[in-house]
């Protein structure tokens, strides 16, 4: 079984994302491999210890974007694919036909897997758009694999929705959103740092993958800081505890709380 | 000269910083309070490969250098001193002092269970009645047949009720005309006949740790756990402190690293007078001190491992370094407790726990006064580190990495 998990490299959580000059920063802040990524990472490693098979992590993105790959390779991807000369753009239909470009590039993939979104743009469409480009079918929010058959080319999923979890029977070759119940992505091994420390990423450009890039449907007009809260700090007392808590109630109907 | 860690180096100090902070920090002030060790710890260190980082794959390590071992240390200490004290003692004053003397057979049959966790090892020197003048000890070794007879009592040993192995130093030949070589290195399988331990509690410090005692009565170990030569054992203690006291200092810069990072946020959050606490300048020159015994911490435990690395004598430099940062650690939590003030004196912050784990190590593996001695002597020219017979194998990545 051959198995692609899309890595993308996003601001750290801990990072204050914020507006200048109508562009969107993070300031100097570190970069990481999207957390929700890591539970897709986990989850084609217990798939393919469970069915045999190899793990390839891709990457659109810049060269920076190696820093990511490198990670999922220490937590034990077999091998990982750079696509570097398109930068990614809030357009995900773009970064969705790039991939789709790449997942045809490697060849007999059976599951393209993505984690359920990205912290920085919080779209959650590129997998489904990806399958869209594929001609795959779209399975997200997956929390388990309960069945999988890779010769039969049939696969069962759960998937964790409001309601409770839906189960969904489906066929290879497909696409999958991981969500956390999936379970907790393991930390990379010594013997992957090692590797991964070693490695040699190949790059691909749209050319290797014989692509053009579609025009941007999607752009972000106009972007601002929200409103910045004025917020007050007033201590209500009065001579007993009956009397400070009718003042508060005043208080709180005269700002329409209660 | 070459200042930069290796992606090898990042790779681990980011996994171990992530180790402690998803698994450590949550749990760590309730078993501190409860003076108990979290019993996942040592399976969980197994498990993940630390407790044979930097011990060759070929005798189930993970095959990574000297400096490795030092970034672990710092990265263990920086969440609680309990966690690198087992680095210390499994690795540090145990399992390299194997690397570095065993016999082949000793290495399979000790260093290989240790490397791969599936054993743990502690390192018996100090008594009830002697610390720091080893050559007085009173706990002997008596030959009889293949065997020989150990008596006596180990005490502030960590890990000691839950050690697999103890590397004990014995009085075997009391009469030797120099006091060096009236001592002997034994393995011990804690599982022998004679063997008793217990937890010692009651410490200011690493309360979430297991310090002990090991008592022998008519312990019978085989000539073939005898590590080194007969007579040997003084030099062999020596050179295991140079292993223990580098991840000391390691660990202790780990500690001010802490004591930093929590004063720089509670500086931030912290108000006084209409202005955050860091905007006052005494508050800025704790900062600052804090800053500067880190980095002069750092460098110098990182040079000792890059000595050790390249297989160079550095008992000078493992000092320097662990004298330096243990002191320093101390310093700089107590100006941790003093920056978050009276919320400092509790341990609904972490400082006050950093600052009674510091204290530990300015006393144990060469108190700081030992430490001066030490560099007065060297500087004075009265100390010179003579060869051993084995000296700790220079990390050569080639050898350490292949299977076999």
């Amino acid at each position: 079984m051959k198995i692609v998990v899309r890595i993308k490299l996003v601001p750290d959580t801990a990072a204050k994302v914020v507006v200048e000059d109508g562009q969107v920063t993070w300031g100097d802040a570190p970069l990481v491999i999207n957390p929700w990524d890591e539970f897709a990472v986990e989850a084609a490693l217990q798939l393919t210890e469970q069915h045999g098979g190899e793990v390839i992590a891709l990457s659109v993105g810049e060269e920076s974007s190696r820093e990511a790959l490198k990670h999922a390779l220490a937590m034990g991807c077999n091998e990982a694919i750079l696509v570097s000369d398109y930068v990614i753009d809030p357009d995900t239909q773009r970064t969705a036909k790039v991939l789709a470009a790449a997942v045809e590039k490697i060849g007999d993939v059976d599951l393209v897997i993505f984690g359920k979104q990205s912290i920085d743009g919080d779209n959650a469409v590129t997998g489904t758009q990806t399958a869209r480009n594929l001609g795959w079918p779209s399975l997200t929010l997956v929390s388990a694999v309960p069945a999988l058959d890779v010769d039969a080319k049939t696969i069962r999923i759960e998937r964790a929705v409001e309601e409770g979890r839906q189960v969904v029977d489906g066929v290879l070759p497909a696409v999958l959103s991981i969500v956390k119940d999936y379970g907790e992505p393991r930390y990379p091994s010594f013997i992957g740092i090692r590797k991964a420390s070693k490695a040699e990423i190949p790059v691909w450009s749209l050319e290797d993958l014989g692509i053009e890039l579609p025009n941007v449907v999607v752009s972000w007009s106009e972007i601002m800081n929200p409103p910045q809260r004025e917020v007050t700090n007033e201590i209500v007392q009065g001579d007993s505890v009956e009397e400070t808590a009718a003042a508060l109630a005043d208080k709180l109907f005269a700002e329409k709380v209660l | 000269m070459d200042f930069n860690l290796s992606e090898e180096h990042l790779g681990v100090q980011k996994m171990v910083r992530e180790f402690t902070q998803k698994e450590i920090a949550p749990v760590i002030k309730e078993y501190d309070r409860k003076q108990e060790m979290p019993s996942f710890i040592l399976p969980r260190m197994a498990e993940l490969g630390i407790l044979g980082i930097n011990i060759p794959v070929r005798y189930g390590g993970q095959g990574f250098d000297y400096i490795t071992l030092g970034l672990v240390c710092e990265e263990l200490e920086a969440m609680d001193s309990t966690l690198r004290v087992i680095m210390s003692v499994h690795m540090g004053l145990n399992s390299m002092a194997i690397l570095q003397w065993g016999t082949e057979e000793q290495k399979q049959k000790f260093l290989v269970p240790q490397a791969k966790g599936e054993k743990v090892a502690c390192f018996g020197l100090t008594e009830p009645g002697v610390g720091t003048d080893v050559a007085g000890m009173s706990s002997t070794a008596k030959k009889d047949g293949d065997d020989w007879v150990l008596n006596g009592e180990k005490m502030w040993i960590s890990l000691a009720t839950k050690a697999d192995h103890a590397l004990v130093v014995m009085l075997t030949n009391p009469d030797a005309k120099d006091s060096h070589d009236r001592l002997t290195a034994f393995i011990v399988e804690m599982d022998s006949k004679g063997v008793t331990t217990g937890d010692i509690h009651g410490k200011l410090g690493v309360r979430a740790g297991s310090t002990g005692w090991i008592a022998f009565q008519d312990v019978r170990v085989p000539d073939a756990n005898r590590l080194g030569e007969e007579g040997e054992g003084f030099r062999i203690a020596m050179s295991c402190l140079d292993n223990g006291r580098y991840t000391v200092g390691a660990g202790a810069t780990g500690l001010i690293r802490a004591s930093l990072d929590a004063s720089v946020n509670y500086a931030h959050q912290r108000e006084a007078f209409g202005r955050e606490i860091g905007k006052f300048q005494l508050v800025q020159q704790k900062i600052a001190y804090m800053v500067q015994s880190y980095e002069m911490a750092r460098l110098l435990y990182l040079r000792a491992g890059w000595m050790k690395n390249q297989g160079v004598r550095n008992t000078r430099e493992t000092s320097i370094a662990k004298w330096f940062a243990t002191d320093a650690s101390f310093q700089a939590a107590s100006e941790a407790i003093q920056v978050h003030g009276a919320y400092g004196y509790s341990d609904e912050y972490d400082v006050e726990r950093y600052l009674r784990n510091s204290k530990g190590a300015v006393i144990y593996e060469g108190t700081s006064e030992v430490h001066q001695l030490m560099q007065a002597g060297y500087a004075l020219g009265y100390r010179k580190d003579g060869p051993l017979r084995k000296e700790l194998p220079a990390y050569d990545a080639e050898f350490w990495q292949e299977e076999k």
